[in-house]
């Protein structure tokens, strides 16, 4: 989601599920939905029947997604970069990009420092000691510091956040929601002077983000890609025409993309690819357009926007770093400036209302402006907390207790011994599921000696979600209401409710016992009906925050203040349950413009908007680029349509920038600064695990990458004795892990499997429906082999790459022949993590799942 | 006119048919499997089962996405998976949901020796009612898309009823309900007929140039039917190309010659003495049997309908036959009948991935 924030300023699915039906050309690419989301891809579907939508798949595996295509190319896994550097250089060298799109709404006119520069696979900046950028020449060439606003229209004045009130101008016919009519926000404080962006409009200038993108992708020319992607140049060409056509303002393109390109060490870099090649294209903000980023489980979008992650509150709100010791320093450091005299800057500027009304909403009376807000309570870490360091630490030592609430850590990886080592390193591990998991069963997992294991296991019992009642959010932010289903067996308690008396336990340990800065524990806001048991519905309540003066809910988060007048858990979920009532549990189903917004249907953040940066839907009059398909339109008052991601009010004549979130007031082709670790254009870089070496550059790997220690000798090398790439993946019959507790399910798909080439099964002996074993340099799996033409060999380099597919459902804590809670387990190896490499994305960790290699042979 | 469930009753097995004129329009309803949209997921074989109270059984991959190399006694409903090469270097992965066809002249009721163990509704169902089977499977070889399944333990058969108990309820079959794409469509048959129709002119402006609609008439058409984007492969997806009802009786004898046992052969001779005295008359479906071999130009198949018919009319037959081994070849046709002969007998499951 990094990457998406980075390009157009928030971690999101630019569109939803049902908007695919409005695409003339999908690229499916690092996903099969088919299998994964049948339920939302079907709107695919609806538009191939309905306006002849073309569906493009690419993946190393012909899949069921594949099967359904019109096109399927292979691709070697980690090559992501390379394809899509091929396809931004394809759009460029053939003009097939949307001129007019590119000068309006990118920062293509943007001018860059001098001091940028890209030589052979390294951005300037480069500390190769510390594996690490200095992003300080990643920036614009400024002009000299002006007051804001100077020569444009003010950048965060209250006209700004007045309008962003959601849907002041109320959407057309029937789709009135209930939010609309947002009250004016109080004016935003008065910033410092700023020094804006140099800009030549007509693009020409070499040093123009323009000019310096195409001469960065130049080299990734249709046979550079097919050397580096094994993708036959043909194909290249064909997908590159297809898609490239919609360029064209009647025209719309949507890329769809899942885990199959952030399990990379080069994940973020990856999707600023296809954010790249949307922008240049001008599919960005419309109907049937976007980069869709399909989530993985049912609610992991509510999880991204409401968890606190190591370096993320609720609302994507920044975790203070050291030094950052007052509001005042993090206020002054954080939230984005503008680097452009019409930008709206919407979340730079009114960043403090959401922080303070989110320390409101966890300190309650205790937070007060006299006291920052006691903002000195919030932690400010000075390290990464990422999946793959927390359990570094617990294998140094350093990390005491974990504790797994509805994830099993075992199963999830990477390099599963690495990760049940460090598992037996803490001294406890709490366990919070519906059922036994493998990391509640760790210790006495086959080939683990319950002796050696010191760590002491607790497990609760927890409601599954279909016994409680709460939200799922989906991939495209509809944050739909569910009830409960069935009642949870035996003495089964909700995570709410074990989370409470976990609460009230340490807070009646802290206030006996004091302790390390027990104020934040003793002061927490916990004025729920029944302390010992929160209701989801008040939680719900919490996060979409209350006028403190009145106690009433607020409607939107225009009306957040940064005086302690306002509380909101989360500010992007204000509005979401506002007087009215909760609007996730709306289930309207009038779509008056046929394009599938349902604003009456649940509730989306933001403020109920279907497709963000819609404004990008229209050209510099406020008129839609295609007619047929407006995202937004300017009226002569007011914006309509979609509820607009745009002050609702402000004309096109005063031209303020399209993206709100981002300081240039556009979306970004060439992102500055620190928006990412491994440089402003994506740049191709092999897996950590590569047959090949980069075709590129002499820089084989991502040089960013964070290495852990002794985990970089678990790396397989070019030429080594694992010669294929693997990569893992889930299948429609499962879901994660859990789904080997359904019998139907295991009968539907009963055993762990590898899928392999008939080319390389032929060569190792292995036969279709017998067994194979599979090694990495970390561990072993056994598996039925399925020997399939749906693995294609590729020529790689001039290399012949074969690929091996393994799934990840299987483990020994499950399925058949199983009975975890009595201790039964199978021994086959079978958990398709013991073989992935321990390292992670350059930017934020996720592990490389994909694209490792392994050698197989007969077992 | 007898109904049951709430739904008329067009014919049963072996019995005559009702002569009480009396008629009650019902709406033929129909499924059609729109192929192009099915993403093979096997929900509605899990559906399938919850609905029906299907046990789980124990499966292992045979190296395929396929849940079971065939049918089961308690899988009516299969997802099967063909790779097939289509010359140019890209293959296409042919997944096909399998399960009763409901024939409108269906090969299994008019095969079947027990009243009433098959019944065909008027809206299309064709229905197993185990309290009154017996066991004999001439079902299971007198289905031209080898549907019906014994169970060794019940020594019943079984297959999709197409939810009978939910459509009578006006709902739509536990498949069609799960199907996450829509690609399995359920209502009146004109109207699923006039669905596939437009489905196959989209398909074919795609560059489906043998999309075509699975109804075929050799069984008086389906009301489960297909919309098949790649018509030129039939026989890939496992659908016979033009089947025919088998020749009823006899035919299903030939089954014998793989069951191999004296006393199973003896309790099927019995049976078929039973039905020849009992059965129906003048059954109709026969009739319209032999007609359409007769159209189709199938003499073989239309000459052993005749003969058959008029053996069961004459009320003489292999019952008198003496020793049971004799039964089958004393009929001669055993080897060489319609089931043999069909055109489009799907041939075993083979595996598939």
């Amino acid at each position: 989601m990094a990457s998406l924030a980075a390009s157009f300023g928030r971690g999101a699915m630019t569109n939803h599920w049902r908007d695919f039906k409005n695409s003339d050309v999908i690229l499916v690419i690092g996903a099969n939905p088919a299998e994964n989301h049948p339920c939302g891809w079907k709107w695919a579907h609806v538009g191939r029947d309905e306006r002849g939508t073309q569906i493009i798949h690419v993946d190393p595996r012909f899949t069921r997604t594949s099967a359904i295509a019109d096109v399927y190319a292979p691709i070697r896994a980690g090559a992501d970069i390379a394809f899509f550097g091929g396809l931004i250089n394809y759009v460029l060298q053939n003009k097939l990009y949307h001129e007019d799109y590119v000068k309006l709404h990118t920062n293509a006119a943007f001018i860059v420092a001098s001091g940028y520069q890209f030589n052979d696979g390294l951005f300037s900046g480069y500390d190769e000691a510390k594996r690490t950028y200095d992003p300080a020449t990643w920036d614009y060439e400024r002009v000299a510091p002006t007051a804001p606003g100077a020569g444009g229209q003010p950048a965060g004045s209250s006209g700004g956040a007045e309008a962003l009130g959601p849907a002041a101008g109320a959407p057309s016919g029937g789709t009135q929601s209930p939010v609309a009519g947002g009250t004016p926000a109080g004016g935003a404080a008065p910033a410092a002077p700023v020094a804006y962006a140099k800009t030549d409009p007509t693009l020409q200038d070499p040093r123009s983000v323009f000019q310096l993108m195409k001469a960065h992708y130049a080299r990734y020319t249709p046979e550079k890609v097919s050397e580096i992607t094994g993708m036959p140049v043909e194909k290249f060409t064909d997908i590159a025409k297809r898609f490239g056509a919609t360029g064209t303002p009647d025209k719309v393109g949507n890329v769809v993309y899942a885990v199959g390109l952030t399990h990379h060490t080069t994940g973020v870099q990856i999707i600023r690819g296809i954010g790249l090649l949307q922008l240049l294209l001008g599919n960005v903000g419309r109907p049937g357009g976007g980069v869709n980023a399909e989530r993985g489980h049912a609610n992991i979008q509510g999880n991204t926007d409401n968890a606190v992650s190591w370096e993320i509150f609720p609302g994507y709100l920044a975790v203070p770093k050291p030094g950052m010791n007052t509001m005042a320093d993090y206020m002054a450091k954080v939230p984005a400036k503008a680097s452009a005299p019409n930008a709206v800057n919407y979340f730079g500027t009114n960043y403090k209302k959401f922080m303070v009304s989110m320390l409101k909403a966890w300190y309650g009376d205790a937070a007060q402006p006299d006291n920052d807000f006691r903002y000195s309570w919030l932690p400010k870490p000075g390290k990464n907390s990422s999946w793959l360091t927390i359990h570094d630490e617990a294998r140094n030592g350093t990390l005491d207790g974990l504790f797994a609430a509805g994830m099993s850590g075992l199963n999830i990886g990477p390099d599963s011994k690495r990760m049940s080592d460090s598992m037996g390193k803490l001294k406890w591990l709490v366990v919070m599921d519906p059922l036994p998991t493998a990391t509640s069963e760790f210790w006495r997992a086959p080939g683990v000696d319950p002796k050696k294991i010191n760590t002491e296991v607790f497990f609760f019992p927890a409601t599954h979600w279909i016994e409680k009642d709460g939200s799922f959010v989906n991939s495209g932010r509809w944050a739909q209401w569910k009830w409960k289903v069935l009642d949870a067996p035996g003495q089964v308690k909700d995570d709410n409710w074990i989370l409470g008396q976990l609460f009230l336990r340490l807070k009646a340990l802290y206030a006996k016992e004091g302790g390390t800065l027990p104020d934040p524990i003793l002061n927490l806001k916990w004025d729920y009906a029944k302390p010992e048991n929160p209701s989801l519905d008040e939680i719900a309540q919490e996060i979409n925050g209350f006028d403190l003066a009145t106690g009433k809910r607020v409607s939107s988060f225009a009306t957040l203040k940064d005086d302690g007048t306002t509380s909101a858990g989360n500010w992007l979920y204000s509005g979401s349950y506002p007087p009215e009532g909760n609007l996730m549990q709306r289930r309207g189903t009038s779509d008056p413009t046929g394009l599938g917004y349902f604003h009456d249907w649940a509730w989306s953040w933001p403020a109920n908007r279907r497709i963000l940066y819609n404004r990008a839907s229209a050209d510099a009059n406020g008129q839609p680029w295609d007619r047929t398909r407006p995202g937004i339109r300017w009226n002569g008052t007011a914006w309509v349509g979609d509820i607009p991601d745009f002050p609702a009010t402000s004309p096109p004549a005063e031209g303020k920038g399209s993206f709100i979130m981002t300081g240039e007031g556009v979306a970004r082709l060439f992102a500055p600064g620190a928006l990412t670790s491994d440089g402003p254009f994506p740049e191709h870089y092999e897996p950590m695990e590569s047959p090949v070496h980069n075709a590129m550059s002499k820089v084989q790997n991502d040089p960013a990458v964070f290495l852990y220690k002794d985990a970089k000798d678990t790396f397989a090398a070019v030429d080594s004795e694992f010669p294929y790439v693997a990569t893992t993946y889930r299948v429609t019959e499962h879901e994660h892990y859990v789904t080997q507790n359904v019998p139907y399910l295991v009968e539907a798909m009963p055993d762990f499997f590898v899928e392999l080439p008939v080319e390389l099964a032929e060569k190792k002996g292995i036969t279709n429906g017998g067994k194979v074993k599979v090694r990495s340099k970390r561990g072993e799996v056994i598996g039925i082999a399925l020997v399939t033409k749906r693995m294609r060999p590729l020529k790689v380099a001039g290399k012949t790459v074969y690929q091996v597919g393994i799934p990840v459902h299987w483990h020994f804590a499950g399925g058949k022949d199983t009975d975890p809670a009595a201790g039964k387990f199978r021994t086959t190896p079978e958990m398709a993590n013991i073989l992935t490499p321990y390292v992670g994305d350059a930017n934020v960790r996720t592990p490389e799942f994909k694209g490792f290699l392994v050698d197989v042979e007969k077992a | 006119m007898s109904t049951e469930l709430g739904l008329a009753i067009r014919r049963k097995s072996a019995t005559p048919a009702s002569s009480t004129g009396i008629r009650r329009d019902t709406v033929e309803i129909a499924k059609v499997v729109d192929i192009d949209l099915c993403i093979g997921c096997k929900a509605c074989e899990v559906a399938c089962k919850e609905w029906n109270d299907l046990p789980a059984e124990e499966t292992s991959n045979f190296g395929s996405y396929q849940s079971h190399p065939d049918l089961t006694a308690s899988t009516w409903d299969l997802m099967r998976f063909k790779e097939v090469e289509l010359g140019d270097g890209d293959i296409a992965w042919l997944i096909r949901k399998d399960s009763c066809l409901h024939c409108s002249d269906p090969g299994c009721l008019a095969a079947c020796p027990a009243p009433g163990a098959i019944v065909q509704y008027t809206n299309g169902i064709v229905n197993f009612d185990q309290t009154k089977c017996i066991g004999c499977q001439y079902c299971v070889a007198g289905c031209p898309f080898d549907i019906p399944r014994f169970d060794q333990k019940t020594k019943k058969v079984y297959k999709c009823t197409l939810c009978v108990d939910r459509v009578s309820a006006s709902l739509e079959p536990a498949c069609v309900k799960s199907c996450p794409t829509g690609a399995i469509k359920f209502g009146g048959k004109a109207e699923m007929v006039n669905y596939a129709a437009g489905k196959v002119d989209k398909l074919k402006k795609r560059g489906f140039d043998h999309a075509m609609l699975y109804d075929p008439s050799g069984v008086g058409g389906l009301h489960m039917m297909y919309v098949v984007p790649r018509g030129d492969r039939l026989g890939d997806y496992g659908l016979p190309s033009d089947p025919q009802v088998p020749g009823t009786f006899f035919s299903a004898l030939s089954v014998l010659r793989k069951l191999g046992s004296i006393s199973v052969w003896g309790g099927l001779l019995a049976t078929g003495i039973f039905y020849l005295r009992t059965g129906r008359r003048r059954p109709p479906p026969e009739d319209e049997a032999v007609a359409e071999a007769e159209r189709l130009g199938h003499q073989a198949v239309a000459d052993a309908e005749r003969e058959r018919h008029e053996s069961a009319l004459s009320g003489d037959g292999p019952g008198g036959a003496g020793p049971a081994a004799n039964g089958p070849a004393a009929n001669g046709p055993a080897g060489s009948g319609p089931a043999a002969t069909g055109p489009g007998q799907p041939t075993g499951p083979e595996v598939e991935r």
